[in-house]
């Protein structure tokens, strides 16, 4: 099903801010807003959910954590017991000093590499998908914000206009 | 304009009667002769065996050449026990000073970077680095009580240990009592002067009609961050790390200002806390507190980092002269020194990781009253060993002295804070740090 979405551009982030608080303030429901780069306190001016990815990263921590104490008493102790800087004691927690660095650095390769990885799947991105901004001067120095229409074409228009929109557009769009 | 309220102003004085008579009672109970501590040791009994003089620093320099006979043993623990009020009475000392210095290099690095959220809490950090006049002249008092053998906190000022050991020999053009005077003297002269300059300039901006003092103190505190960065670090080897004086880490003066960085803060989003729970600082928002509490999880963290930078890298050299240090601390201070690692660490990691909780004030509270705790402990591990060895407490004389220079502290601030108005009037960026939102 096809419906038809406005579209206002405008050229700074601030007017941007401004014209999202006003549209929100006169109950339209915005449906994406395209930036060529991210706009602080936008997510919370559009009235988005607070991202959950915080959650994950721990989580991720965590695993990364676990894997590295696993990995370095199997390599280190049990597989091929080392004799760690004159210290035989063949021990994971006597040794531990010697693993702190890599059970940090496990840790933050987990953290950063799967939160990344779950941010593409959530963002539903993958290699060669097709671009989904509605117009290409998103990705140089303008900003988009798109409204759908239910019969209130002229209303919208009206109110964009007022919030320093620099083009205003209509278009068809697949609902997704 | 803000007023000390009463019940402020006489709860610092109790502390600080409190702690007179902790500190008076450390220094009564303190032996006055070798027989005196021989008749404490026996009352006490606890058991320890006359192994663990080899294992303490004083020790060191003794036992190196020859065992200890039981007489040399008991002079020995004489010794640190006629240290322990004093040691109990620097590290409180050097504490509540340390936490005025953190503040007065946050402040500075505000300045210098021109920071846009934070000239709203200008007026609590000047506030707090008021404490540096009298904590740093109680502090070179003490230094100056070491020079003159009225106490022995360092032992390299004692000629008659520097005439038996060749490497204090070696180290005698540097450590020497007059030198050691001669920087301390530089160093508190360098800070506080940079900040009653400052101060004068910050206050002079509020009358002002052009931004002149502000850019003014814009240069002096990049300059006095290139002084303070270089008087910190000899600061730490003189004032702390030479209390080992065999004992050396090049990183040493980093990890001290690491803990004074944290504390600092911690201090100024406490005192922002406990303002705004009265009715000031009505424009300082909850985002000010969370930026607070993300530098007191963030330097928490960088504390860890070094602390453990050190550790690991003496652990795995296990050089003999070097790896002692951590050798006393292990087997005699066990619990402070890896419950400070907890303190310092896992506390404000698990608390403070949560960016709501960041800024939810009694949580900040919660997890900055640990922090100071921990930090504390922090000077004390690196104090104690060498001064008192295994006879260390924390009774009487710690709690005696933490709780007066608290008072003092306490005092001291608020008095500064209740002297100008909370809010800068004319700062440049006073707008932006009203309008400061994460």
């Amino acid at each position: 099903m096809a419906s038809k979405v406005i579209q206002a551009f405008y050229n700074d982030d601030d007017v941007l801010m401004h014209a999202v608080k006003k549209v929100k303030a006169a109950k339209h429901h915005i449906e994406e807003v395209y930036c060529p780069f991210p706009v602080h306190g936008l997510d919370k001016a559009m009235g988005l959910e607070p991202t959950r990815i915080a959650i994950t990263s721990f989580m991720y921590g965590c695993v990364g954590l676990t894997v590295a104490i696993v990995m370095m008493n199997f390599i280190m102790i049990e597989d091929w017991p080392q004799d760690i800087g004159g210290k035989p004691s063949f021990s994971y927690i006597e040794n531990m000093p010697a693993f702190v660095p890599i059970m940090f650095e496990l840790t933050v390769f987990f953290a950063a590499h799967l939160m990344v990885i779950t941010f593409y799947l959530r963002s539903r991105l993958w290699p060669f998908k097709k671009a989904e901004n509605p117009d290409v001067r998103t990705t140089d120095d303008h900003f988009l914000m798109e409204i759908e229409i239910h019969d209130n074409e002229s209303e919208l228009r009206d109110l964009l206009s007022g919030t320093g929109a620099v083009e205003i557009n209509i278009s068809e769009k697949d609902l997704h | 304009m803000y007023t000390v309220s009463n019940r402020l102003k006489i709860g610092a004085i109790i502390l600080m009667a409190l702690g007179l008579l902790g500190i008076g009672f450390g220094f009564l109970a303190a032996p006055s002769s070798i027989e005196e501590s021989k008749a404490m040791m026996a009352s006490h009994d606890d058991g320890h065996g006359d192994s663990h003089g080899a294992e303490t620093a004083h020790g060191e320099t003794d036992a190196g050449e020859h065992a200890m006979t039981p007489a040399e043993h008991d002079e020995h623990v004489f010794h640190q026990l006629s240290n322990k009020p004093w040691a109990a009475l620097y590290v409180a000392a050097f504490f509540f000073f340390m936490i005025a210095l953190g503040v007065l290099a946050f402040y500075a690095i505000q300045r210098a970077a021109q920071a846009g959220w934070s000239p709203l809490l200008f007026r609590v950090m000047e506030g707090i680095t008021s404490y540096l006049v009298p904590g740093g002249i109680i502090v070179f008092v003490i230094l100056v009580m070491s020079v003159l053998h009225m106490n022995h906190l360092f032992v390299w000022m004692d000629a008659e240990v520097v005439a038996e050991d060749a490497l204090l020999q070696g180290k005698a053009g540097y450590l020497n009592p007059t030198f050691f005077l001669i920087r301390a003297a530089i160093f508190l002269g360098g800070w506080i002067a940079y900040r009653e300059y400052s101060r004068k300039l910050s206050l002079a901006q509020d009358e002002s009609d052009d931004n002149s003092n502000f850019k003014l103190n814009f240069r002096i505190s990049a300059a006095f961050l290139v002084f303070y960065l270089i008087s910190e670090s000899i600061m730490s080897w003189d004032w702390i790390m030479s209390v080992d004086p065999h004992w050396f880490s090049t990183l040493f003066g980093w990890y001290i200002f690491a803990s004074m960085f944290v504390s600092g803060i911690t201090v100024i989003a406490m005192v922002t806390i406990y303002l705004k729970s009265k009715g000031h600082l009505e424009e300082v928002n909850d985002s000010h507190i969370h930026d607070l509490a993300k530098f007191m999880f963030g330097i928490s963290i960088f504390w860890t980092y070094l602390w453990f930078s050190q550790f690991m890298l003496i652990w795995y050299a296990n050089i003999p002269e070097e790896v002692t240090y951590y050798v006393t601390r292990i087997e005699d201070y066990n619990l402070p020194f890896f419950g400070m690692v907890a303190m310092n660490f896992l506390f404000p990691v698990l608390l403070l990781m949560n960016s709501d909780y960041k800024r939810l004030n009694w949580f900040v509270v919660m997890a900055g009253v640990v922090i100071l705790a921990g930090h504390y402990m922090d000077i004390f591990n690196a104090i104690m060993p060498a001064t008192v060895g295994d006879q260390w407490f924390i009774g009487i004389p710690e709690i005696g002295a933490v709780l007066f220079f608290a008072g003092l502290f306490l005092f001291w601030i608020f008095r500064a804070l209740a002297s100008a108005p909370l809010q800068p009037k004319r700062n440049p960026f006073i707008e932006e740090s009203r309008h400061f939102h994460y």
